[in-house]
């Protein structure tokens, strides 16, 4: 058989309009909406449901059908985290629902109706998806769960008190009637919700705890999952682009002549801060742009480089920080002991996200359809707003899933680039990062400068003073986060770190590197604090002449009880104190971090060359109520991983402007014959549930650093981990 | 014209000798689980099979193929072997963003293929070229070895 292919196409659908009227209800399709191809699919037939049916829509996340077909709205985006699962789960338990048969749909844009509760606003990040939403989302299912029952028992007029519900069905206990929630949904959707809806109390719990399985899965093995890179909107064409290699460079001049004789190539598109080539595909976009002469004006910028980071940062951090916490009198603990004092550095890291940055723009003078996968739903809408001066509601986000967020997806200038470039093109275009354009034009997790001073006083930590040094990612992305110079994101795990310490101070230094922009990253200002604190208890409990397990468990067994408690556990499952052979050590690091509580413990052999072999993490981890336990030991797994690829290989440098690396061949990513055994254990708990899903980035390279030191006697004191000072050619 | 075998159809496409596979795969076919990492065959998020062995798309100009058969990740569960891959992932819950997943399945059906009971020196050479940004790899080697029939490791 011969087929003549054309590019596919599908017709764009508005999502927004179909939740409007209704039509959202009975999607057929897991992830119905979550693609144009799939929108395109679920036709009303399909449903067997008009879509004037009128479903149950009792608030913003939860759509019952006639059918008995349940819909919910999903307020936070998937990246890999889980978190379509782990809604659904918590709205399945309260609305009494069978699991199997929910389907999930991405928001759309509202801060109104999927603002993040902690944040405000529409964002999925700081790993705070199941704590934000979680009385909210219980909430939602048993308010329409009591409006289901209350419908049903009018129906039966019989009092609501003497019925049940489960299974999606309402159930009459003394005569044992039935109505599925289908034939409930006319009556149920005039009912007022109630005020405050009964919580299930947690020993009751179906669903909640269990270790079900994944519903994004499934189309992710056959390659019918549908990224933002995979939108293909009716005669779209593809672009691709470069941005000035030095930070903040200027187009100069452009000649395009060899580029727009290469078949396939449409138009060379230059803004001011940008050149874009459409073709036909990506290879003509990628070949033409590889065929432009390009000039740039480098702009202030061209002669930064990580020396004078370093240079810069550090005299920085020798100025007085905004003070963030004290207690006690650290001044006078730390003049009347022995103290040590130490500093710590973290290099500038970028997301490289296996999915590169991408974004599908159809601009029209009526309206702007945009598929991407975001972080930041509403922010996204807002821009494209702004950029075209389009009315917000003309703006359709169609959110995809997400190749990988890692804090990336936060920010919307790939989005915003991609609009500016489609401003000057006819027609839909699908603008594609190379891996080398993603790489060096990333909004970079900051360098910071930790210094800590301490004294011990009976073998315990008497004095303590904490400054940390580096950029506030809040000041540019959220202002409320950053006030009286302090980055509440900067100073996270350190002004609530674990220990019982008398006196104890903690000061922010806001310094913002020359030229580098500065996001969030994987585990943001966790890393850096629980680096620098976990480092220097290893060295505190060496001059206090302890075993480094015992030393901790000391000062946490009053102050964080949970946390000793996954300490003891992750002690015993990972052998510790069973000998070990030369140049192999083990190490731990303790973390309260997004409110979860994390002992982990490595195995590394350092050999006399100075490198590196991880044997094997164990972590024991103490998150409250693990709604999906199995997606919980995913995420540490997972982010145990991403924290040893950068404690290994993590560094971005900067030279003439411009960042040196490019792609995987000199930006490290951990391979799987280089990846340790992972064992997590998760402590059973009635706790509410904490975060989890950068849990395992902290957690990692404190972990390993204990363990070079316990092999070593090497006491690493910057990131990522140096092999010419474990070879003993360079000096700590 | 270019005449391809993709997934068992043969496919005409209007495009130069030297344009690689990767992006006739996904921008003029439209099979978009073939996905685009890093163009340099360093991540192996583009892996498709030719003639059953694993190949990296982003760097296989479509003149060099010939009549070989081109497998990509939508049809490759209609092997046993790939769909047992896929099994296997399902069943030990590998996939996190799983942007990268069509890539590792690709590579581990090719791997079973010609080594169906693989220790973890033959998963190590056959995946390394594998990158997996969200870490699912202890993931990856238990479900290889489930597909191969092994005990779950």
């Amino acid at each position: 058989m011969t087929v003549h292919v054309a590019p596919k196409s599908t017709k764009p659908l508005s999502r927004r309009a179909m939740l409007q009227t209704g039509a959202v209800a009975g999607g057929g399709l897991l992830l119905g909406f979550q693609s144009p191809f799939a929108e395109a699919a679920v036709t009303n037939a399909a449903r067997g449901a008009a879509p004037e049916a009128g479903p149950f829509a009792p608030d913003a996340f939860i759509r019952v059908d006639r059918a008995g077909k349940v819909t919910l709205i999903m307020p936070q985006v998937e990246m890999g985290q889980g978190v379509y699962t782990a809604h659904a789960m918590i709205i399945a338990e309260e609305l009494d629902v069978a699991f199997n048969t929910v389907s999930v749909e991405a928001a759309p844009p509202s801060d109104a109706l999927y603002g993040n509760p902690i944040f405000g606003i529409q964002a999925t990040g700081n790993s705070n998806s199941v704590r934000a939403f979680w009385t909210k989302l219980r909430q939602a299912g048993a308010s329409a769960r009591a409006m289901l029952v209350r419908a049903a028992a009018s129906q039966w007029k019989v009092d609501p008190a003497t019925c049940t519900a489960s299974n999606s069905e309402v159930i009459h206990t003394p005569s044992g009637r039935k109505l599925d929630y289908g034939a409930l949904v006319d009556a149920a959707a005039k009912l007022t919700a109630p005020a405050k809806p009964q919580l299930k109390d947690p020993k009751d719990f179906k669903l909640i705890g269990k270790p079900l399985k994944r519903l994004d899965t499934p189309d992710k093995v056959n390659g019918k999952a549908l990224y933002g890179i995979d939108a293909l909107p009716a005669g779209v064409k593809f672009a691709t682009l470069a941005a000035s290699p030095v930070f903040g460079g200027k187009v100069g001049h452009v000649d395009d002549s060899a580029a727009k004789s290469i078949p396939g190539v449409r138009q060379v598109v230059v803004l001011d801060d940008l050149v874009g080539v459409v073709g036909d595909h990506m290879w003509a976009a990628k070949t033409g742009l590889n065929a432009l002469t390009i000039t740039w004006d480098e702009g202030p910028n061209a002669k930064v480089d990580t020396a004078q980071v370093w240079k810069d940062i550090k005299a920085a951090s020798e100025q007085e920080g905004a003070v963030a916490k004290s207690v006690g009198d650290a001044k006078k603990a730390l003049q009347d002991g022995d103290a040590i004092e130490a500093h710590y550095e973290l290099p500038f890291l970028s997301h490289a996200p296996m999915e590169p940055i991408n974004c599908t723009v159809d601009l029209r003078s009526d309206g702007c359809d945009i598929w991407v996968g975001t972080q930041v739903v509403a922010r996204t809408q807002a821009a494209v707003a702004k950029l075209t001066g389009l009315p917000l509601a003309k703006i359709t986000v169609h959110n995809q899933l997400l190749g990988g967020g890692f804090g990336r997806r936060l920010d919307v200038d790939g989005i915003e680039k991609s609009v500016r470039i489609a401003q000057k093109v006819e027609g839909p275009i699908k603008v594609v990062w190379t891996r080398e354009e993603d790489i060096q034009h990333d909004f970079y997790r900051p360098v910071y400068y930790d210094r800590i001073t301490a004294t011990l006083k009976d073998g315990k930590i008497d004095g303590w003073k904490h400054r940390i040094t580096g950029s506030s990612i809040m000041a540019r992305w959220f202002p409320l986060g950053f006030s009286h110079g302090v980055d509440i994101d900067g100073v996270d795990s350190a002004i609530d770190e674990p220990y019982d310490i008398p006196n104890m101070q903690v000061e922010f230094v806001r310094h913002e590197p020359p030229a580098v922009p500065t996001g969030f990253w994987r585990g943001v200002g966790p890393n850096n604090n629980v680096f620098a604190i976990e480092s220097i208890i290893d060295e505190l409990a060496k001059k206090a002449g302890k075993d480094p397990v015992e030393f901790r468990l000391a000062m946490l067994a009053k102050k964080t009880p949970r946390l000793a408690s996954a300490l003891k556990l992750a002690a015993e499952k990972a052998g510790w104190g069973s000998p070990l052979p030369p140049r192999v050590g083990r190490g731990v690091a303790v973390q309260v971090s997004f409110a979860s509580f994390i002992a982990t413990i490595a195995e590394v052999e350092v050999d006399r060359d100075g490198n590196i072999r991880v044997h094997r993490i164990t972590s024991a981890v103490d998150t409250g109520i693990a709604v999906n336990p199995d997606s919980v030991v995913a995420q540490l797994q997972g982010g145990l991983i991403f924290g040893t690829t950068a404690a290994l290989y993590g560094e971005i440098t900067i030279d003439k402007g411009r960042v040196q690396q490019s792609n995987f061949n000199n930006y490290r990513m951990l391979r799987i014959d280089e990846a340790p055994a992972i064992d997590v254990h998760v402590i059973k708990s009635g706790e509410a549930p904490g975060g989890i899903g950068e849990t395992g980035t902290t957690a990692a390279p404190p972990a390993l650093r204990n363990a070079i030191y316990a092999a070593t006697g090497i006491p690493l004191r910057r990131l990522p981990f140096d092999r010419d000072v474990l070879a003993g050619r360079k000096k700590v | 014209m270019t005449k391809l075998q993709i997934n068992g159809q043969i496919r005409e496409v209007d495009v130069p000798d030297d344009m690689l596979l990767l992006w006739v795969l996904r921008d003029v076919v439209g099979l978009t689980g073939t996905k685009f990492g890093c163009g340099i065959a360093q991540c192996g998020a583009c892996t498709v099979h030719l003639d059953g062995k694993a190949v990296r798309s982003c760097f296989l100009p479509v003149g060099e193929i010939g009549n070989r058969a081109i497998t990509t990740i939508e049809a490759v569960g209609d092997t046993a072997i790939g769909a047992k891959v896929q099994k296997a992932w399902l069943d030990l819950e590998v996939v996190q963003c799983g942007y990268c997943q069509s890539g590792q399945i690709m590579s581990a059906a090719a791997l079973l293929a010609t080594t169906p009971h693989p220790d973890d020196s033959d998963i190590d050479a056959a995946m390394a070229g594998n990158i997996c940004r969200c870490g699912t790899y202890v993931r990856i080697r238990a479900a290889i070895k489930k597909a191969a029939g092994a005990e779950q490791a």
